[in-house]
């Protein structure tokens, strides 16, 4: 593998070379400061985050359920017109997401036109044939979108995947660019870095504005979670305390006469939007899951009828399916008549004859991945596995070669990170959040920067040990 | 041939509930071998029912009722003519494209047992007809009917891994294998006039369609190793039992629920003029 691209010093990335112009402050104002003042402010920074309770849990660990997630103080910094052309590819991506789910629970055409296959957009068991019927306020179906980006060289951005059904992380962009504020006073009077704590404000605008017609324009918005035994609890409860909504479980809300309802103690208050954080499996027992307890009985009667919205839609799922992912360059193509601006990472459909033979025969570089997996789980990092773990996966391959993507093993960026070794490299990616509403679309500048803290590792999810940094779009 | 139902089926709960909320597919549409003479649905609390449809194009009513309650009765009668069409659908309507069809579920799921039965049954044979008419005796022969074993949350892997079931769990199986071999299937829920004049039942029947090129959709009647005919009264159909099922519901409060049904299903003899004659009222009255 060749040498990762360093977000701070470039391809040639020596700790100790010229950095890129974007970090030449940082750099400078870092090389004054003490290595005791750095070990201070760690410290501080756990405590913070100790304090505020910003939790994280792991399933499949049978110890520590919760956990903090590591953060490191190093800011990731992007400049302004990296920024905006990453901003133009992100909007286009929620564009075209937002058209391909208008257009597979409406004409298809895009199937008609053999863009992609019938059978890998109706037979997916994301796409919810409830959804033929239902037409949702604004024709808005990814209101919230995490897109995940890597960067493998300076130009070079990719989009690693889509999150189009209920993405997370967003209170960990919050709370880092918090923490950072109260650690580094004055990195922030040296830099001009552009605010994301609009982003609460920007999400409670853009829920409102996605009311159905004939709402108030103080349309009641309210967050249903799962309950707090959720691994995003702390998120939901800190989005919904932020924008000054209600957080809601589904046994507080019930629907009489097609309508939504949330139980209050002044009586039933009608609800207008409801920014869910269940899957819909689990939203309506009279629909989905039958046994679910989750969720809100005749929700998607009242959906149907146009008297609620559901962010995100549901069945938006179809849209950030792995399978479905590969065909993105082309759905951009057929949609905008335009190439992305953000290219997909190169992949190969192991649902191809050929793809899976490729595959096959190189699994020691490549990277495999389940069709409808998330979060890290089950996927195969092949340079560092071991040879069972390539035997189990050439089996799991081939009896099942639709379940399963594979990609080039990219040379993620990195970032100077505190180790224990002092300051290393360490490999990252960048989940920006793009919020479309009826009005406007809205992009935070930054996002959630993850890093892998293990060394030379490439997986950044947080259940997989990966750590948070703050990250800066500068105002240039 | 013109059958009857008179269909009656009663939630009895230990505690009051204060609320139930239910989908209601027992409305059938009519095809072409099926015309609906008369048909209604009487629920006897007070409450709201709203008439709509499904995704797979079913016809639903949205039931929801305050409490308390102590019992809830859903009672369905209604009389259709049905002619032998031979297995084959036509004159109704397709919402969804075919390829939704080809999607497993939970219910149908298969273990790579499951898998080589369905791959035994249709070796060597290469028309898609034959394949499903091939299926459909390979689990009418492989499965015992037999109402003790399963209940309606029952998977075709567990059904088939004991062998043993009723009419809903052989239609998960055939489901299961159709599909693995590349077939698009659904689940079908209605009623069957039985050929031995046994008019009462114990509960409604269930079997599967699945799609043929050239000929469209295909009844498949694993339970009776055959495909539907004149006998078969078409109600609702969906991805597996879920998404098809008859009554679905969920409540607040009630403690446990008792669950009893009447059925009963009976050919009627043909007279001329016979369905200008037959309306709502007199059907009310045959029910007792």
């Amino acid at each position: 593998m060749t040498a990762a691209f360093d977000e701070m010093f470039g391809a040639e990335g020596q700790v100790d070379g010229a950095p890129r112009s974007a970090y030449a402050a940082l750099d400078k104002w870092m090389k004054a400061s003490p290595p005791e003042f750095f070990d201070a402010r760690r410290r501080q920074a756990e405590l913070f985050f100790r304090r505020i309770g910003i939790t994280f849990a792991v399933y499949g660990e049978a110890e520590s359920h919760e956990r903090l997630i590591p953060f490191d103080i190093v800011p990731r910094i992007i400049s302004g017109k990296e920024w905006r052309r990453l901003e133009q590819g992100l909007i286009q991506r929620a564009a075209v997401l937002n058209a391909f789910l208008q257009d597979v629970y409406g004409p298809g055409e895009c199937v008609k036109a053999g863009i992609i296959p019938a059978g890998l957009v109706y037979g997916n068991s994301q796409y919810r044939v409830e959804m033929t019927r239902i037409r949702p306020p604004h024709d808005i179906y990814v209101h919230i979108l995490g897109a995940d980006l890597v960067r493998v060289g300076e130009d070079q951005f990719y989009v690693l995947e889509d999150n189009a059904r209920t993405p997370s992380g967003v209170s960990y962009m919050l709370e880092n660019r918090e923490v950072m504020m109260r650690l580094f006073p004055e990195l922030f009077a040296r830099h001009r870095v552009a605010p994301v704590e609009t982003y609460t404000d920007s999400l409670l605008a853009t829920l409102r504005s996605v009311a159905p017609e004939g709402s108030s324009k103080d349309a009641t918005a309210v967050v249903l979670t799962p309950g707090p035994y959720n691994s995003a609890f702390y998120e939901h409860s800190f989005l919904a305390d932020k924008m000054g909504v209600e957080l809601v479980e589904g046994s507080d809300l019930f629907v009489q006469d097609a309508r939504v309802f949330m139980r209050t103690t002044e009586g039933p208050r009608r609800v207008d939007v409801i920014y869910r954080r269940v899957d819909d499996d689990f939203l309506d027992p009279l629909t989905f899951k039958p046994d679910s307890a989750l969720g809100v009985p005749g929700l998607m009667a009242a959906y149907e009828a146009g008297a609620v919205t559901v962010v995100n839609a549901v069945g938006a799922g179809v849209a950030d399916d792995k399978a479905v992912y590969t065909y993105m360059p082309d759905l951009v193509r057929f949609y905008t008549g335009k190439e992305a601006i953000l290219p997909n990472v190169p992949t190969w459909r192991c649902r191809e004859t050929d793809a899976l033979a490729y595959v096959l025969d190189h699994l020691p570089e490549l990277v495999v991945k389940e069709v409808n997996g998330s979060g890290g789980y089950g996927m195969l990092v092949g340079p560092t596995a071991t040879r069972s773990e390539i035997e189990v996966f050439a089996h799991k391959l081939k009896t099942d070669p639709e379940g399963f993507i594979a990609q080039p093993t990219l040379a993620l960026s990195t970032c100077p990170t505190f180790t224990e070794k002092g300051l290393q490299p360490r490999h990252v990616d960048l989940r920006p959040f793009v919020l479309t509403g009826s009005d406007q679309v809205r992009v935070t500048p930054g996002g959630l920067t993850r890093v892998a803290l293990t060394e030379g590792s490439l997986v950044v999810n947080s259940s997989q040990g990966g750590g948070t940094k703050d990250t800066w779009v500068l105002d240039d | 041939m013109r059958i009857r139902i008179d269909h009656e089926t009663r939630y009895h709960y230990d505690a009051p509930v204060r609320g139930v909320s239910q989908v209601l597919r027992l409305k059938p549409r009519p095809h072409d071998g099926q015309h609906i003479v008369s048909w209604r649905v009487d629920v006897d609390v007070d409450g709201r029912l709203r008439e709509s449809e499904d995704a797979f194009g079913n016809r639903i009513l949205r039931l929801s009722a305050e409490g308390p309650l102590e019992e809830i009765t859903l009672s369905v009668a209604g009389e259709v003519e049905t002619q032998d069409t031979a297995g084959m659908l036509s004159g109704q309507p397709e919402r969804l494209p075919p390829e939704v069809y080809t999607r497993q579920t939970p219910l149908t799921e298969l273990t790579p047992a499951l898998e080589a039965f369905a791959g035994d049954a249709v070796s060597g044979v290469d028309d898609r007809l034959d394949q499903l008419h091939a299926l459909l005796g390979a689990v009418h022969q492989q499965v015992v009917y037999d109402t003790r074993s399963t209940t309606v949350a029952t998977s075709a892997i567990e059904a088939f891994t004991q062998g043993r079931g009723v009419c809903q769990d052989l239609a998960h199986i055939f489901i299961a294998c159709a599909r693995h071999v590349g077939a698009p299937a659904r689940y079908v829920s209605g009623h069957l006039a039985r050929a031995d004049g046994v008019i009462e039942q114990e509960a409604s029947h269930a079997w599967a369609e699945a799609l043929v090129p050239g000929l469209g959709w295909v009844g498949f009647d694993p339970a009776n190793g055959g495909c539907p005919s004149e006998r078969h009264v078409r109600v609702a159909c969906g991805f597996d039992y879920l998404s098809a099922a008859p009554v679905r519901g969920s409540r607040i409060g009630g403690g446990a629920e008792r669950l009893s049904v009447r059925l009963v299903v009976s050919p009627q003899p043909m007279m001329q003029n016979q369905s200008a004659a037959l309306g709502p009222a007199q059907l009310s009255q045959a029910q007792g």
